[in-house]
């Protein structure tokens, strides 16, 4: 199997150990992915604020470079996913506009037929390779380790993507199915304030603290997330709010793709988990094991 | 200012450009027509993760974009803290499409040059676009500093922990190199901009008196 994939920005800057976890998993699962040559920003949701046309035409040329493989496309990041999807949803919905689209990256030799199927890493993991071949391949148990199944927004909403919208359960079937115990997680779907701590920094604290407070309440050794600026977010902020709300937390943070990596006999490197800030201790216990799966 | 005197069911001259820049934005979302179907629940206000911090809460908008006071909820702080999370366009009853349409607000302050004074998301966006229209790719750490150096560096001074945690971890980077063909992309978004479709090239047939007012030209 092949697929394209978009890592997006901040995947190859400040959240390398997400890309890096990422390409590890597929690899490990005997899945090519094909990096998009050249792609640009996807406008995240600032060009949305600024102008439509703009703003679907820079993530267009991406779709565009992404159509002649003909394969479905791999986009990590929520925001990228959402954002990739939206111009999607957006150029069927309105003629005028895709035309339009069309007319700029024509001017650029390119051209977008509306044909690439943008898709989430957990999405293609849970239903196009599916538990039967990712269990042959699992190398560890990860059987003690007790996980909360962070999915945050834009993987979920606004359109039913590939998962329920309220309660979402595909992370929480892999990891179940990996040995571990997915905990009671009322926070799954909530907001981590997106890039408020860096404008409003007040109000994300009381997002980010909800997200937190309620895994440690469901006693979780970690919790697991599929966007890298929740991940940032969650343990950047962590001890700041902590001291803000004067509850000790200390709850690492970890890429679904790198504990899902652990599972399949990946080592450290592989996944990039010494850059991670707090690590935990169960999982560094599973990845000196010795591998005690049967193959 | 002067009180501008209006019979019932008519709009100032001001309310009345806005309300149609407005709808001929709104086209462009799937569904948008949707916003005239709203039943004032409050669903979109209680499913809002940062509600408790607006000024005035999305359904309020909604009442206000009826009452023909646009202008309002372009003042506010509201619009600025949406962080499209993408939760009360999920719960909505009526399936209003009310994220997108917070999108088609901003839109519209920005185009009116409306900005809020405390959230400078207005700067952040500014310099993300400045390095996308440069580079091709953003680099969040020169994106920071930029932000930070343009807004309030003092009060930046309180990431330098989170920096040099991230630099230990060797997660920062301060070089952007962009993509190959950076000519190709400012050219799309140059040609992109200058076909901002007109208003009048819609004439969508839910424009008059769709919300109980008449727009007077």
């Amino acid at each position: 199997m092949e697929y394209t994939y978009y890592p997006g920005c901040s995947l190859h800057s400040v959240h390398k150990p997400y890309d890096i976890s990422c390409r590890a998993v597929f690899k490990a699962l005997g899945i090519n992915l094909i990096e998009i040559e050249d792609w640009n920003c996807c406008g995240a949701t600032f060009y949305m604020s600024i102008d439509e046309v703009t703003s679907i035409a820079v993530a267009a040329r991406n779709l565009a470079l992404a159509e002649k493989y003909n394969l479905d496309l791999i986009a990590p990041c929520s925001s990228c996913f959402t954002i990739l999807n939206k111009a999607n949803k957006f150029m069927k919905n309105n003629e005028t506009l895709f035309l339009s689209v069309n007319r700029v990256l024509r001017e650029v030799g390119l051209e977008y037929k509306l044909s690439v199927r943008v898709r989430h890493p957990l999405d293609v993991l849970v239903n196009d390779i599916g538990f039967e071949i990712i269990k042959l391949n699992v190398k560890k148990s990860l059987s003690g380790l007790r996980i909360a199944n962070y999915y945050g927004c834009q993987i979920v909403r606004p359109d039913k993507y590939f998962d329920d919208r309220e309660n979402p359960t595909s992370m929480d079937n892999l990891f179940e199915m990996l040995g571990a115990k997915s905990v009671y997680y009322p926070a799954k779907v909530k907001c981590c304030g997106g890039m408020l701590p860096t404008i409003k920094e007040e109000i994300a604290d009381d997002l980010i603290f909800e997200i937190l407070y309620r895994a440690k309440e469901n006693n979780a050794d970690l919790i697991v997330t599929t966007c890298p600026l929740c991940q940032m977010n969650l343990e950047a902020y962590q001890k700041k709010v902590e001291d803000k709300f004067k509850e000790k937390i200390n709850i690492p943070i970890y890429y679904f793709t790198q504990v899902l990596g652990v599972a399949l006999g990946l080592n450290e490197n592989d996944l990039a988990i010494n850059k991670n800030f707090i690590l935990s201790e169960k999982l560094e216990k599973i990845i000196k094991e010795e591998s005690t799966l049967e193959v | 200012m002067q009180r501008e005197y209006i019979f019932p069911g008519q709009l100032i001259q001001r309310e009345a450009e806005l309300k149609s820049q407005f709808l001929s934005h709104v086209e462009f979302v799937p569904e948008g027509e949707r916003i005239k179907q709203c039943i004032q629940c409050g669903t979109c206000t209680g499913s809002c993760p940062v509600s408790f911090a607006m000024d005035i809460t999305p359904r309020e908008i909604i009442a206000l974009f009826r009452a023909g006071e646009i202008q309002k909820i372009l003042n506010s702080e509201a619009i600025w803290l949406c962080v499209s999370c993408y939760s009360c366009q999920t719960r909505c009853p009526q399936q209003i499409r009310l994220t997108d349409i917070f999108y088609v607000l901003k839109q519209l302050a920005i185009q009116n040059k409306i900005f809020s004074k405390t959230i400078k998301v207005h700067q952040l966006r500014e310099t993300f676009l400045t390095m996308l229209n440069e580079y091709g790719r953003l680099n969040e750490t020169l994106l920071m500093i930029k932000f930070i150096l343009k807004t309030n560096p003092l009060k930046g001074i309180r990431f330098l922990p989170l920096a040099t945690k991230l630099m230990i971890k060797g997660r920062l980077s301060f070089r952007n190199k962009g993509i190959k063909n950076k000519e190709v992309l400012r050219s799309i978004i140059k040609k992109s901009k200058e076909i901002s479709l007109p208003v009048e090239k819609f004439k969508p047939s839910y424009k008059e008196d769709a919300v109980g007012y008449k727009a007077i030209s």
